[in-house]
């Protein structure tokens, strides 16, 4: 089916377009529906390809599909082209997979809401974006892909767009991914003044075939990796993740924790070669950029009091995982711990939002606790969430991260310390969410009038469509880790799969004292895991030690509130001193000639009052003048 | 080729023109009779555009449909008009233009001389857009002026009168320096031509200028398109035109008016001048990318609605330059193309801004609130008209943007650099004001906000229709537009010592 890949975008498409036209008059709950059942699609066309590019030897895994020319003109020729190989199409699997099942989860979560259906419209647009993103052949369609994402991030944090600090929180979004963009397309115009296409396929093979001067190669990648840092949430332009969550729950889960943020991790492994040859300090910069990252965006979740955002900086913080890998050369990793991480965050984000439904729109886990009496199905999904991402064996996150810390071990000692504090942190902070929301004693009696219940409030249980996709992606994360396990080559099933994409740029830690000790390494990782769990269980459980929560982590290490006061205090002057200038100086300027000429020919005006003496005397002057003139300069007479 | 045929080209002028008088002539007591005659001629010269588009032969470089007639035969002048892949788009977008204005915008009173000033208009910049004759070109040019004039003073707003006069005065003004470069430029290429002619395509084969000379004609050239472009610093009677003059007089002003200027750059400065462009680069490119950042940063200060589109057109006309100074294919196509896109996608935006003051009487941002709860729809509109100006993929702005960005990387990289920021603070702009207008809660004053009509729906379809599909598939504007500019490239490489660009090939993807 990998002919008919098309598809796997064209079917959201259509959705986009009728729900467009009638979205109104098939109403709730039939647009869900709908926009579901096309998800569906796309995934059962994609688990074709999938079949089909598997039956194929290796290296013809990759077949173009050429829609129409794009913006051809003389030297550029970019078409609207798709590229179906292992790396594109294991990201439509899980983007439709696990889209689906956000799809169904948001039939029963905006149950009632006015805008139910303008919601499926936006949902379907994302994932027609997010699958041209992923299936694009060249940079471009990557980057309409790239930017439909972006808008439909923006749409869909402002969905409640009545509440100030939801249309703020989409505007920022917006505008921090611009800055990303900026990169993206510079990178774009580079590969164009260096090979005259913007092709993968042309750039990849320049660069493995030594075609490509270093400094391009690097000023590419580098490029690149400013987008990648945009879209994906890491340091310095992260700040629009947390404020993101102020979206609709399925939105959080979909779009900004299994998919779109993973756009920059995507792009980087698509031009690994690129990576591969440029100078060493990319790399080392994305390494790096992704382990401090996850270090402090797992430090900042420790002191998180909103159920989502807690989640939004554990999202960062796995992201950063994520960039470890790249610059570490460990693409399959990187993509491993992508698709694991989409099954239990996208898991832990559909389960928030169940709690939140059931609380009746509460957020804050200090007004939570015991939930796991009255919530059995999420507490328990909840919990298998929890292990994964805490990295507890044989939950899936386990071995995604593990691999991850190996390759890390085999470049440099100092990322892996950093990266195995993380870990600690991770398994800390979840399981601090854990016991807040499922654990300890209820505290939400006591606010219940607020919810309007006088009383008798009780938070619920989800309807059973929420429960489904919960169950499924449960499922997905207990077993997950199976795709890619290390104890042989037989059990590397995704390196396998991915190999003809990353041969090129995926490190060789063969003979490294990290891989001649991995199991050492899985038992360590293990160790530091449980640590974490115990140390949390005993601060929030037991109570037996001091709660650590420290205002500078609340806040972020203020990195926030510095970016805000900057552009709204010298950054806001700045552009109203250019205003200003404007005001006075340009357009000052000329009404200033305006008023010198008027106030010029009013006094020229004066002499011509139209007395005949006045007349005469200025004839006689001028020929006095004159006369003076040609006697005294000119010299006649 | 197409000698003998129909005219098309002079009907195109004639059309609305002709219409004017019939206008004239109707009964000014039966408003409704004039309101037909206006509208139909306009729908008829867009119909003969999509005529011409459809007739057109893409591929093909050279000047098509082209009519000449000896006019004044001792001063050279002559009737001579011609179409080609720069001017063709423009001529479609003006005649598209019209009628949807008309269409779109109600003047309140004297609908007759209102829509006498608005063809005479439309004839006006067809005759510029369409002009091989400097002579002629200069006429259009210039009569353009009036009907802007009494259109901005007749039917605009509370400080229509100043903002009349110092559009008039102003560009006027900058017409000064273009008479007196016309004159200079015939007679000093009497020589070399050998006779006097007017005709543009004899002087810019033929006209051989000292170098000192030729720079100094450009300037005077220049200096009239720069005010009305306008590139920075000349830009500040643009903002006051734009605030003042009715809705229908915005969009016919950023659509297709400051398209003469970036037009009359790349027909006649380079056209006539490809020495004195090509030394002069520097300094335009660097207005232009002033202009694209400068713009913007002004626009996000602004408080009304209008003066703050005014500006983003400064910021976006930027890029215009930017690519017709880079000198490469994808520049200078991208430019011609963003031409139109700016035409489609800012004459949308007044169009709905001037939708805004109908209802609310105010164009004050801080008046407006909470807008998308009460009317959906419209809020919806001006949501893909706002993403097209932003430059979103898929949409029109993005392609003209992106061809200018990545064309211009090849000949005057840093300045793309610093050009390519600008697509950050169009974001700003737009989505700041977006917030403020559509976003929130809606007030009491608010509350009663009207949707969308079915007229407006009708009138803004076309738009939208038009951003969707030049932004999925441009192929069929830049077969057209390409040829001409490869011409056009050809002709500054002859003159310079400008080579354009290829982009390496690392022998591969062919």
């Amino acid at each position: 089916m990998t002919d008919v890949v098309w598809l796997i975008p064209a079917f959201p498409l259509f959705g986009f377009v009728l729900i467009l036209l009638f979205g109104r008059r098939l109403g709730e709950p039939l647009v869900g529906y709908f926009a579901t059942a096309m998800m569906v699609a796309s995934f059962v066309v994609s688990v074709g390809a999938f079949f089909d590019l598997l039956a194929m030897p290796e290296e013809e895994r990759a077949n173009i599909e050429t829609l129409f020319s794009w913006v051809p003109v003389s030297s550029l020729q970019v078409d609207l082209a798709l590229l179906a190989d292992p790396l594109s199409i294991t990201m439509c699997l899980f983007v439709t997979g696990v889209g689906a099942l956000i799809h169904l989860y948001a039939i029963g979560y905006m149950h009632g809401d006015a805008k139910f259906s303008k919601f499926f419209l936006y949902l379907n647009l994302f994932a027609l974006s997010m699958l041209l993103l992923v299936l694009g052949e060249n940079l471009l369609v990557t980057f309409l892909g790239w930017e439909g994402v972006g808008t439909c991030s923006y749409l869909l944090i402002a969905f409640w767009h009545t509440r100030e600090s939801a249309a703020t929180a989409g505007k920022k979004a917006f505008i921090t991914n611009r800055v990303g963009d900026w990169g993206f397309m510079l990178a774009m115009f580079l590969a164009f003044s260096a090979i005259g296409s913007v092709s993968y396929g042309a750039l990849n093979e320049a660069a493995e075939a030594g075609e490509l001067a270093t400094s391009t190669a690097t000023g590419i990648a580098a490029l690149l990796f400013v987008g990648a840092i945009g879209k994906s949430a890491q340091l310095p332009l992260y700040v629009w993740l947390p404020d993101a969550m102020e979206g609709p729950t399925p939105v959080s889960a979909l779009i900004h924790a299994a998919t779109m943020v993973t756009a920059g991790v995507f792009l980087l492994t698509r031009i690994n070669p690129l990576i591969e040859v440029s100078a060493d300090w990319v790399p080392t910069l994305i390494a790096w950029v992704g382990v401090i990252t996850a270090f402090f965006a797992a430090s900042v979740a420790v002191a998180q009091n909103d159920i989502k955002r807690v989640l939004a900086y554990s999202t960062v913080s796995q992201l950063g995982y994520m960039f470890l890998a790249v610059g570490t050369g460990a693409y399959v990793a990187a993509i491993f711990h992508m698709v694991t991480h989409a099954f239990f965050k996208a898991l832990l984000f559909l389960g928030s939002g169940s709690v939140i439904h059931g609380m009746h729109d509460e957020q804050d886990m200090r007004r939570m606790g015991l939930l796991r009496k009255l919530m059995p199905v999420t507490a328990i999904t909840f919990i298998v969430g929890w292990l994964a991402i805490a990295g507890v064996p044989p939950f899936a996150g386990f071995w995604s991260k593990d691999e991850i810390l190996l390759f890390a071990l085999a470049r440099s000692p100092a990322l892996y310390v950093v990266g195995l504090v993380t870990a600690l942190l991770t398994a800390y902070y979840m399981t601090r969410q854990v016991v807040m929301v499922f654990f300890g004693e209820a505290r939400w009696e006591s606010h219940a009038e607020e919810h309007g219940a006088r009383g008798d409030f009780r938070p619920h249980e989800s309807p059973a469509l929420m429960l489904l996709p919960l169950v499924v992606l449960a499922g997905a994360s207990i077993v997950g880790g199976g795709i890619q396990l290390p104890f042989s080559d037989a059990t590397h099933r995704l390196e396998q799969w991915l190999h003809p994409v990353v041969e090129f740029g995926e490190a060789e830690i063969e003979g490294t004292w990290a891989n001649d000790n991995k199991y050492l390494l899985l038992v360590l990782a293990a160790v530091v895991t449980l640590v974490g769990i115990a140390v949390a269980w005993m601060v929030y459980q037991r109570r037996r030690l001091p709660v650590v929560e420290p205002a500078v982590l609340e806040q972020a290490w203020y990195y926030d509130r510095a970016i805000t006061d900057a552009v709204g205090g010298p950054g806001r002057q700045a552009f109203e001193a250019t205003s200003w200038f404007d005001r006075n100086v340009v357009d000052g300027g000329v009404n200033g000639v305006a008023w010198s000429l008027r106030n010029a020919a009013q006094e020229l005006r004066k002499p011509q009052n139209g007395y005949v003496r006045a007349s005469a005397g200025i004839i006689g002057m001028g020929a006095v003048g004159l006369l003076v003139w040609f006697v005294v300069v000119r010299g006649i007479l | 080729m197409n000698e003998g045929s129909f005219p098309i080209l002079t009907a195109l002028i004639a059309t609305p023109l002709a219409g004017a008088v019939l206008v004239m002539l109707a009964n000014a007591r039966r408003p409704e009779i004039a309101k037909l005659v206006g509208l139909l001629t306009s729908v008829a010269t867009a119909a003969l555009s999509v005529w011409l588009l459809a007739s057109f032969e893409s591929g093909a470089e050279s000047y098509q449909f082209v009519s000449k007639h000896p006019w004044i035969e001792q001063w050279g002048i002559s009737w001579h008009l011609g179409v080609d892949g720069i001017s063709l788009f423009l001529v479609v977008l003006t005649a598209v233009l019209f009628p949807l204005s008309l269409l779109g915008a109600d003047p309140h009173h004297g609908h007759k001389q209102y829509l006498v000033w608005m063809l005479i208009l439309e004839a006006g910049v067809m005759g510029s857009f369409l002009s091989l004759d400097l002579f002629v070109f200069f006429l259009f040019f210039e009569v353009v002026l009036v009907p802007m004039y009494f259109l901005i003073g007749g039917w605009g707003y509370e400080d229509r009168v100043h903002a009349a006069l110092k559009f008039f005065l102003y560009t006027a003004g900058g017409s000064a320096f273009m008479f007196v470069g016309i004159i200079a430029t015939v007679y000093l290429a009497r020589d070399s031509v050998g006779e006097i002619t007017f005709d543009l395509v004899r002087l810019s084969e033929d006209a051989d200028f000292a170098t000192s000379t030729g720079r100094w004609l450009f300037f005077a050239f220049a200096v009239a398109f720069a005010v009305k472009v306008p590139i920075f610093p000349l830009h500040t009677w643009l903002p006051d035109a734009h605030t003042q003059a009715p809705t229908a007089g915005s969009v016919v002003l950023a659509g297709v008016m400051l398209k003469l200027g970036t037009y009359g750059l790349l027909r006649f400065g380079l056209g006539l001048f490809p020495e004195a462009a090509y030394w002069a680069r520097p300094l335009l490119l660097t207005l232009g990318v002033v202009g694209i950042i400068y713009g913007a940063m002004v626009a996000t200060m602004q408080k009304d609605l209008k003066r703050l589109v005014a500006y983003s057109s400064i910021a976006h006309l930027g890029f215009i330059i930017l690519g017709t100074f880079a000198f490469t294919s994808q520049s200078m196509s991208g430019s011609v193309l963003q031409m139109i896109n700016h035409g489609v996608s800012t004459g949308a935006l007044f169009l709905l801004v001037g939708w805004i003051y109908e209802r609310r009487k105010t164009r004050l941002i801080a008046e407006l609130r909470g807008i998308q709860q009460v009317a959906p729809i419209f809020a919806a509109g001006f949501m893909v008209v706002m993403l097209s100006s932003i430059g979103v993929p898929g949409l029109n702005g993005f392609v003209g943007e992106y061809l200018v960005l990545i064309g211009s990387f090849l000949t005057a990289r840093w300045w793309t650099v610093v050009a390519a920021a600008g697509v950050i603070l169009a974001a700003v702009y737009l989505l700041w004001a977006y917030q403020r207008v559509f976003h929130g809660e809606p007030d009491d004053a608010n509350r009663t906000f009207k949707e969308l009509t079915l007229r407006e729906g009708m009138v803004l379809l076309p738009f939208i229709g038009l951003i969707v599909f030049c932004g999925v598939y441009p192929k069929p504007m830049l077969d057209r537009i390409e040829p001409s500019i490869a011409e056009l490239i050809e002709h500054v490489e002859e003159n310079t010592d400008f080579v354009s660009p290829e982009p390496a090939r690392a022998g591969i993807d062919e």
